[in-house]
């Protein structure tokens, strides 16, 4: 068996058992997620390849790592958080055994060649999360949930139908069975014909650019972010962008090696920019703050789909960092405020302030990590986005004013909710409590990555970054 | 292969049929007989997927059209009726906006459908494009639906029209990998709505289906 077979079997296995088992879900949760990050390092240590449904590539062996990561760390983090839902103990299974199945359900869906295989991958991934958001019952998390879900099935059958497109193009050119392989249908692309490749990547866009949180079916984000428990917030923004910000890479990878259709760079721009700037100018206005960092997913996505739509080495390149950055930095980022949350008993952003007071480690934390999503050095995000700037400078550099105002009034705004969050007169709280281990190792072992990934890339890694770009340009 | 051939004329009647439908739920307001064309739409599709495997040589669409028909021609509409029988009683009848407006939107929509597939893929068979021209159709008119209508079982109903035109797109492109599985992926997306409605009416105990009622809830309270 392949090591990306067993990276999908790995928690679906650990899914079965926790649906299974009645006792000690938390603890298994963590050792499963700890031995699937195991095998994502051993996966990205050994040469890319596979045939067949998986396939590792440049493009998809950092993202399994990363959401191996996170997945790590929100284990950890929501053994502790888990203990206050008071779910009983029918619920607390079924939230275990979710959080398994939407791992393997991200990682198929990173790893797998096969389209048809991925868009399945995503749906699964997709009911496993509506599961898990409409844990708590409340009115406002049911509403998330069906709004989730609702937006969500519409844009995965648009992508379906992109799919469907891109079969019908590769028809003339592909044996059977060969038309949904991402690397066949690259490898004739160039030979299909331009009007249904352009069809179906305005379908794909579409389609996957709703689980991205793209603009204009980007509203289930920040409610399905602030009304679910927080370590499903957390690997939403670290995973699920991911996976559907790739279904989008993998279509324009395909559609762009033909040079008769309609450049798939610039769809990626215009909505990249309606995205930045909408999400830019709705972060001044929250007041809840799980909202303001689901909307600040937004925000990044806009940029990300800003970057992979200057494209060229370069651009790609900071779309990428930005992505593996983002999932780092946004779910310390969760970690802390959901803890914060907890010990002061809501999560608006006027009933939280003064952390780095009381709880240094937490508050220091959640303030860089904010400090991090504005753009500031030393984190990877800060180097992605002035890659970004700077290409977007020598490649079209009459959008460079819109990026920069996009970045900078989506900047002070974080800056100015981290500095209500975590200076001033601390808010009172109901329970004084610690912050505890299993908040505080994920928080600082994600930021320091963060800062290692800008300042220190492994060399590995580099070299797949490099390979990635080169792959998409 | 051009008009006047049988396998073209056969695909084309029970698409156009299947899209005729799409104008019936558009504007249907009883709630029986709103299930009773989603019966038929699956009925439809299952007979088209049928057709296409017999063109085709293609065995395994005989699979997709004996799935569609069991779940989306029997199982799924028994539920849902007697779903909204127990749950809702005296819930005859569902709210629609404008009818002379959602009429004229969906002709347009089919309109906007056909002009953009058709210039489109002068490549492909004929059978192909025009299949996917009222696919394309079925599946704006879903997603009109479930803007124009606000009920819960009116957007499940716009999400399996969405669904029947992906299937009837998928069994249209000779020789597509997966369309068992894709089909059937797509089925549950549409069991996990419905399910998700159950829950809801289950759990929480709504007057009414109407999502209107769950607008206090969204946003930050506004």
């Amino acid at each position: 068996m392949s090591l990306a077979a067993a990276l999908v079997l790995l928690p679906l296995l650990a899914a079965v058992l926790l649906a299974l088992l009645p006792d000690r879900a938390s603890r298994l949760n963590i050792v499963a997620s700890g031995a699937t990050l195991l095998l994502a390092i051993l996966l990205v240590l050994t040469e890319p390849g596979g045939d067949g449904l998986l396939r590792a590539d440049a493009l998809n062996m950092p993202l399994v790592l990363i959401a191996a990561i996170v997945g790590f760390g929100t284990a950890i983090f929501s053994e502790q958080d888990v203990a206050y839902e008071m779910f009983d103990r029918r619920r607390a299974r079924f939230y275990h055994a979710g959080f398994q199945g939407f791992m393997a359900a991200h990682f198929l869906a990173l790893l797998s060649d096969n389209l048809g295989v991925m868009w399945v991958a995503i749906e699964a991934g997709t009911l496993a999360c509506v599961l898990m958001v409409a844990l708590h019952r409340t009115p406002a998390a049911i509403e998330a949930a069906w709004k989730f879900f609702i937006l969500c099935g519409v844009g995965i059958a648009l992508a379906l139908f992109g799919i469907i497109v891109l079969a019908l193009a590769a028809q003339p050119l592909l044996g059977h069975g060969e038309q949904l392989s991402f690397l066949a249908l690259r490898a004739v692309a160039a030979r299909a014909d331009p009007g249904l490749l352009n069809l179906a990547f305005i379908f794909l866009l579409v389609g996957f650019g709703t689980k991205a949180g793209l603009v204009p079916l980007h509203s289930w984000l920040p409610d399905a972010h602030a009304e679910g428990p927080t370590p499903i917030a957390a690997v939403l923004s670290g995973l699920l962008l991911n996976g559907a910000m790739l279904g989008i890479l993998r279509g324009k990878a395909i559609v762009g090696t033909n040079p008769a259709v309609i450049s798939p760079g610039s769809f990626l721009i215009v909505l990249g920019f309606i995205t930045l700037l909408l999400a830019a100018f709705s972060l001044w206005r929250r007041r809840d703050a799980k909202r303001l960092f689901g909307w600040s997913s937004i925000e990044h996505m806009g940029i990300v789909a800003v970057a992979f739509g200057i494209g060229g080495v370069p651009g790609h390149m900071a779309g990428l960092l930005h992505l593996w950055g983002h999932s780092l930095v946004k779910s310390a980022a969760f970690f802390a405020i959901g803890r914060a949350a907890r010990m002061k008993g809501g999560q608006g952003i006027e009933s939280i302030a003064g952390l780095t007071t009381t709880h240094p480690a937490l508050g220091w934390g959640l303030a860089l990590a904010m400090a991090a999503l504005a753009g500031l050095p030393p984190f990877s995000l800060f180097a992605s986005e002035v890659l970004l700037a700077m290409e977007t400078g020598r490649e079209r550099p009459w959008l460079l004013p819109l990026l920069i105002l996009g970045l900078l009034v989506a900047g002070t705004a974080l800056l100015h909710a981290m500095q209500r969050l975590c200076f001033g007169l601390p808010t009172p709280e109901p329970i004084p409590a610690r912050s505890g281990l299993a908040t505080l190792l994920p928080l600082w072992v994600n930021l320091l990555l963060a800062a290692i990934l800008a300042l220190a890339m492994p060399e590995p890694l580099a070299r797949m970054l490099l390979e990635a770009a080169r792959l998409l340009a | 292969m051009g008009i006047g051939e049988l396998p073209y004329d056969v695909a084309h009647v029970l698409g156009g049929a299947m899209l005729l439908v799409s104008f019936v739920l558009l504007y249907q307001r009883r709630v029986a007989s709103l299930v009773n064309a989603l019966a038929l739409q699956g009925a439809l599709l299952a007979m088209a997927a049928v057709w296409q495997g017999y063109v085709q040589g293609a065995p395994q669409l005989y699979v997709t059209g004996l799935i569609a028909l069991v779940a989306k021609g029997v199982l799924i509409p028994i539920f849902l009726r007697r779903m909204m029988r127990k749950l809702a009683p005296g819930h005859h009848t569902e709210p629609a906006s404008n009818i002379g407006l959602s009429m004229i939107g969906g002709a347009l929509l089919v309109a906007l459908a056909i002009l953009v597939v058709l210039p489109v893929t002068t490549g492909a068979k004929a059978l192909a494009r025009e299949d996917l021209a009222v696919a394309l159709s079925i599946i704006l008119l879903g997603l009109l639906m479930m803007l124009m209508r606000r009920s819960a079982l009116a957007q499940i109903a716009g999400l399996m029209t969405m669904e029947n035109g992906l299937v009837l797109a998928a069994i249209g492109v000779a020789g597509m990998p997966l369309v068992i599985e894709l089909s059937t992926a797509g089925l549950v997306l549409v069991a996990a709505v419905i399910a998700g409605l159950f829950a809801r009416v289950m759990h929480e105990r709504f007057d009414s289906l109407d999502t209107d009622m769950l607008d206090p809830h969204r946003g930050e309270g506004r």
